[in-house]
């Protein structure tokens, strides 16, 4: 043992001999409950915004430099792709934004019920497809 | 932690109580905390106008754009969701880094880069909105 952090890992057994303790069963063997599936969806929908930031970086630094670059840069959003990534990054948003205030709810310490727990999680997935579908039939109906 | 199946022995000189001591909380958790708490409820309502805004602005050319922001109180609401967005982003990219990344030079290394790439990022939006706003 070098490091202090390891000190409750290892301990005497019966006999008296030094042994590592046995490891308990970690986040691969239990069974993917929807608040474990929601909680790391909130990380990786974060993590996603994060390159997402590029996107409005472009936008805002195109339309900064100059009308051509914006036009092109604007043409690029319109694209097949653009349209991917426009979209992935709105689900991602909106997700996180609904996400994130039930997380902040929590953190008032409400919602911890096993019932109220479920069916917040359940609102944050029915809401996010709903408004991210809104928000896109909206956005092609004023396009 | 080592990983090694060696036989467990106990090679440190200095003491348990020592060690915890030197490793112990830097007293610094709960303003992270905090902080990402307070830009997260200030999120709520700019990424709800700023949804609005993209909608408006879809399609959208750059003079469009520019009159856009040379409204004051758009410009400052679009400073105010930059600045917000990445200070949120930063302090939560350094959490999920120090989760994964254990050692801690590459730990220290890549949370220094995350910061400096985000300061640059929200940095080149703000002098953009600020430009075009101002010169409208």
């Amino acid at each position: 043992m070098r490091d202090v952090r390891e000190a409750l890992m290892v301990a005497r057994n019966s006999d008296g001999k030094l042994v590592r303790r046995p490891l308990s069963p970690h986040v691969q063997v239990h069974r993917w409950p929807l608040s474990m599936a929601l909680s790391i969806a909130h990380r990786i929908s974060g993590v996603g915004l994060g390159i997402g930031t590029l996107l409005m970086t472009g936008w805002l630094a195109s339309a900064a430099s100059s009308e051509d670059g914006f036009e092109k840069y604007q043409r690029f959003l319109g694209s097949a792709f653009g349209i991917l990534l426009l979209f992935g990054w709105t689900a991602a948003l909106v997700y996180h934004l609904m996400s994130g205030t039930r997380h902040l709810w929590m953190d008032l310490g409400r919602g911890f019920d096993a019932k109220d727990y479920e069916n917040s999680g359940l609102a944050v997935l029915v809401g996010t497809g709903g408004l991210t579908v809104l928000i896109w039939l909206v956005g092609l109906i004023v396009w | 932690m080592s990983g090694s199946n060696r036989q467990p022995h106990v090679d440190m000189l200095r003491s348990p109580l020592g060690r915890a001591r030197g490793l112990g909380s830097a007293r610094a958790g709960s303003k992270h905390w905090w902080a990402q708490r307070v830009t997260a409820v200030a999120l709520i309502p700019l990424t709800l106008w700023f949804i609005w805004s993209m909608l408006r602005l879809t399609g959208a050319g750059q003079a469009e754009v520019q009159a856009f922001l040379g409204s004051p109180f758009r410009l400052a609401m679009m400073l105010a969701l930059i600045a917000a967005t990445f200070h949120h982003l930063q302090l939560g990219l350094q959490v999920v880094i120090e989760d994964y990344v254990h050692d801690d030079a590459i730990k220290l290394a890549s949370v220094l880069a995350m910061k400096g790439v985000c300061l640059l990022l929200a940095l080149i939006c703000a002098v953009s909105a600020l430009h075009l706003g101002l010169n409208s």
